[in-house]
């Protein structure tokens, strides 16, 4: 492969490069080859380790979490015979709806333990014994005696609430070998906690209360309906507003827009939004929906407009890259049948951009699911032990009640802490699901 | 409907005859400019009825943005503008009377690469009918759209799949599925930008067929990388080079006795 027969009408004078022989050529070809291949299995180490080390760090996360946070699903309670004594709940005997509702039902709670231990005896004593018991245990019995007002003056076994310091002992929580003074709980009270245990009376079962109830002070009482339902209600209102407004504004600016000066600066503008510290679009709910609108505070209302305003510029911005990767050939077609614009875009530029558009929109909703920083500027970081029934209600979130629990310092806390986590990635889970589920339908349709 | 063809301007450089007997489109000076760039130079041009215009020249020479003048498909491209006078039976397409999408309902135009919506056979067919209203029953749409394929050389093919996707058809079988579409609204002039550059030999010997026998109702007008598919569809051709319209003619003399340097250079193969 010697080029001579160039080189003799080549005027120029011959560089050395220009005469090697084919074997040269291959020898140095193969060097370069070692080396490429050297750098790239170098390259393919790093990727793996990258990978590798986030992968460490999610199941580090999630391990912590789920270790911590699983036990909140048990819950402590101890088995009493409750007697519905009239005497306590009812003196008068007129069975009034009122009196039934406000009569204190803990002596009853009380007189179920101490029959269980008559030999204890002394105020100290019997009062160490009551702490035993939560102090919302009464409440059950609130309820089902108003429910059903016929079980006064009858005797029913039922599963009681205990205290969190209680709960604590069972799930293995506390040093039992700790000295006295420095646990919650006396030597006294963990004999007498052995010995419901022993017998059978005193056990973890599922704990409905942490999904049925609102937040509260005792740790265990508290539930993350509250947070959930007001993060449901807030994620409504958000998705409701932010997608149609969203995706309307992408179309416009996409396929209608003139471009010019004015659409220029909004383009701009939109994407710095995208990257507006959340906390300032609180500052601005505050101001403007509260403020100015004079909305309720704490409201769900309120907490999706703000989020929507949040989640604009992230699903303007996806919705516009999916209606820009439709092919423009779609597009020529459309017009060249005498479509006009709009029936270019709705018939067949819309229909093709939709995936695209809701990954955007979960891209959005999963990061207004998880805000806590604007919410807690309008309000929605209250103690609210009610669960909301509407928008207008005072209502916290998720993510501000994971913030709300984890600042408390009962140790019951901190499993409900890693609890609402948990249900918080569950509740990310099934929406992320559901919108992948639906965008799978949408993409099938060739 | 008739209309006589606009005055030539004084003094035009091209060779050859521009006008003809009652032309469907009579063009006079038209330029387009993309921005700064003179995309077309003053061309003045007749298209006849029931007969094929081939538009031949080298690349970038603006035989497809002229074709793309006459639905207005430059409308579409950021910065093109067009001037000069385009006729569609005596009235100006740029008028303010014309809408736009009448005019496209009335030119229909076919795309170099096959481009049928992801959508089922009978629904790309169905498209044009359905949104111009011209059917008024879905019996009547199945009509339109059984004739239509039938006529695009297409419906022994698919009469049985009707309902899948057009794009699972071969790349002759979608460009005929388009040629049908087109054809459905029944329109006047049939637009082609080089039909047939994405398919194989076969594919494109049937289309050039059916261009033939669809000459007998629609004015057609087709841009062609290839001289010899000029020759074998078309009764009249154009030359374009560098925005020019150099020579316009009879197919047959075009070929065989071009008059201008230009023409010859090209279609002897002197460049192109």
């Amino acid at each position: 492969m010697n080029n001579t027969s160039d080189t003799a009408h080549n005027e120029a004078r011959e560089p050395a490069v220009l005469s090697r022989s084919a074997a040269e050529t291959q020898a140095l070809v193969e060097r370069s080859l070692r080396r490429r291949y050297r750098a790239e299995q170098r390259f393919q180490a790093y990727g793996m380790a990258a990978v590798l080390s986030g992968v460490v760090f999610v199941i580090f996360l999630f391990g912590t979490i789920l270790l911590q946070g699983i036990s909140v699903f048990q819950q402590s309670y101890v088995k009493l015979e409750i007697f519905y004594d009239p005497e306590v709940i009812d003196p008068t005997g007129e069975r009034d709806p009122d009196v039934l509702v406000t009569a204190n039902y803990q002596p009853l709670v009380r007189d179920a333990l101490r029959e269980r231990f008559p030999e204890v005896s002394g105020r100290r004593a019997t009062r160490e014994l009551y702490r035993i018991l939560s102090s919302a245990a009464s409440l059950d019995l609130q309820q089902r005696v108003v429910a059903n007002p016929l079980l006064i003056g009858q005797r029913e076994t039922r599963w009681v609430l205990v205290d969190d310091n209680v709960d604590m002992l069972l799930k293995g929580k506390v040093d039992r070998d700790a000295p006295e003074d420095a646990r919650r709980l006396s030597d006294e009270q963990v004999a007498w906690i052995d010995e419901l245990e022993a017998a059978g009376v005193l056990k973890l079962r599922f704990n409905r209360s942490f999904f049925s109830n609102g937040d509260s002070r005792d740790p265990e009482q508290a539930g993350v309906r509250g947070a959930l339902t007001g993060s449901l209600l807030t994620l409504l209102i958000t998705l409701l507003l932010s997608f149609p407004i969203g995706v309307g504004a992408a179309v416009y600016l996409e396929e209608f827009a003139p471009r010019n000066r004015l659409t220029d600066i909004i383009e701009v503008n939109i994407n710095n939004l995208a990257a507006v510290p959340s906390i300032v679009f609180g500052l601005l709910g505050l101001a403007v929906f509260i403020g100015f609108f004079g909305m309720p505070r704490s409201a769900p209302l309120v907490g999706g407009l703000v989020l929507t305003l949040l989640t604009l510029p992230t699903i303007i911005i996806a919705s516009r890259a999916a209606l820009k990767a439709v092919p423009p050939s779609i597009r020529e077609a459309a017009l060249g049948m005498g479509a006009s614009r709009l029936q270019m875009v709705g018939h067949h530029v819309l229909p093709l951009a939709l995936p695209g558009m809701l990954t955007g929109a979960i891209i959005g909703m999963a990061r207004a699911l998880g805000e806590s920083a604007p919410l807690l500027m309008i309000g929605m970081v209250a103690f609210i032990v009610d669960v909301p029934q509407g928008v207008m209600d005072p209502s916290t979130a998720l993510p501000v009640q994971v913030f709300l629990w984890s600042d408390l310092p009962e140790r019951g806390f901190v499993e409900r802490t890693s609890g609402a986590i948990i249900v918080l990635l569950l509740f990310l889970l099934v929406m992320n699901a559901t919108a992948v589920v639906l965008r799978n339908k949408f993409e099938k349709r060739w | 409907m008739s209309s006589a063809a606009l005055p030539v301007p004084q003094g035009i450089k091209t060779v050859g005859t521009v006008t003809v007997a009652e032309p469907v489109f009579s063009c006079r000076d038209v330029n387009v400019y993309y921005g700064d760039k003179h995309a077309i130079k003053g061309v003045n041009i007749d298209i006849a009825r029931k007969q094929v215009l081939a538009m031949i020249g080298p690349s970038g020479c603006g035989k497809s943005t002229f074709l793309r003048c006459l639905n207005r498909m430059n409308d579409t491209i950021l910065g093109a503008r067009v001037e000069g006078q385009i006729a569609l039976e005596g009235q100006d397409i740029h008028e303010k009377r014309q809408d736009v999408v009448q005019l496209r309902a009335r030119v229909g135009m076919v795309f170099q690469k096959p481009n049928p919506f992801p959508k089922s056979i009978y629904e790309n067919v169905a498209y044009g009918p359905r949104i111009h209203g011209l059917a008024a029953d879905r019996g009547e749409l199945d009509d339109i759209v059984n004739s239509s394929l039938r006529r695009a050389g297409l419906w022994e093919e698919v009469k049985d799949r009707l309902n899948q996707p057009g794009t699972s058809l071969s790349g002759g079988q979608q460009q005929r599925l388009c040629i049908a579409r087109t054809i459905a609204v029944n329109p006047e002039v049939i637009l082609m930008d080089e039909p047939c550059s994405a398919l194989d030999p076969i594919a494109t010997a049937r289309i050039e067929d059916l261009i033939d026998e669809l000459r007998e109702s629609y004015a057609i007008c087709i841009v062609t990388h290839s001289m010899q598919q000029a020759a074998r569809v078309s009764q009249r051709t154009a030359y374009f080079h560098l925005g020019d319209l150099v020579e316009v003619g009879e197919t047959d003399k075009i070929f065989t006795n071009p008059r201008a340097k230009l023409t010859e250079d090209y279609i002897t193969g002197r460049f192109g």
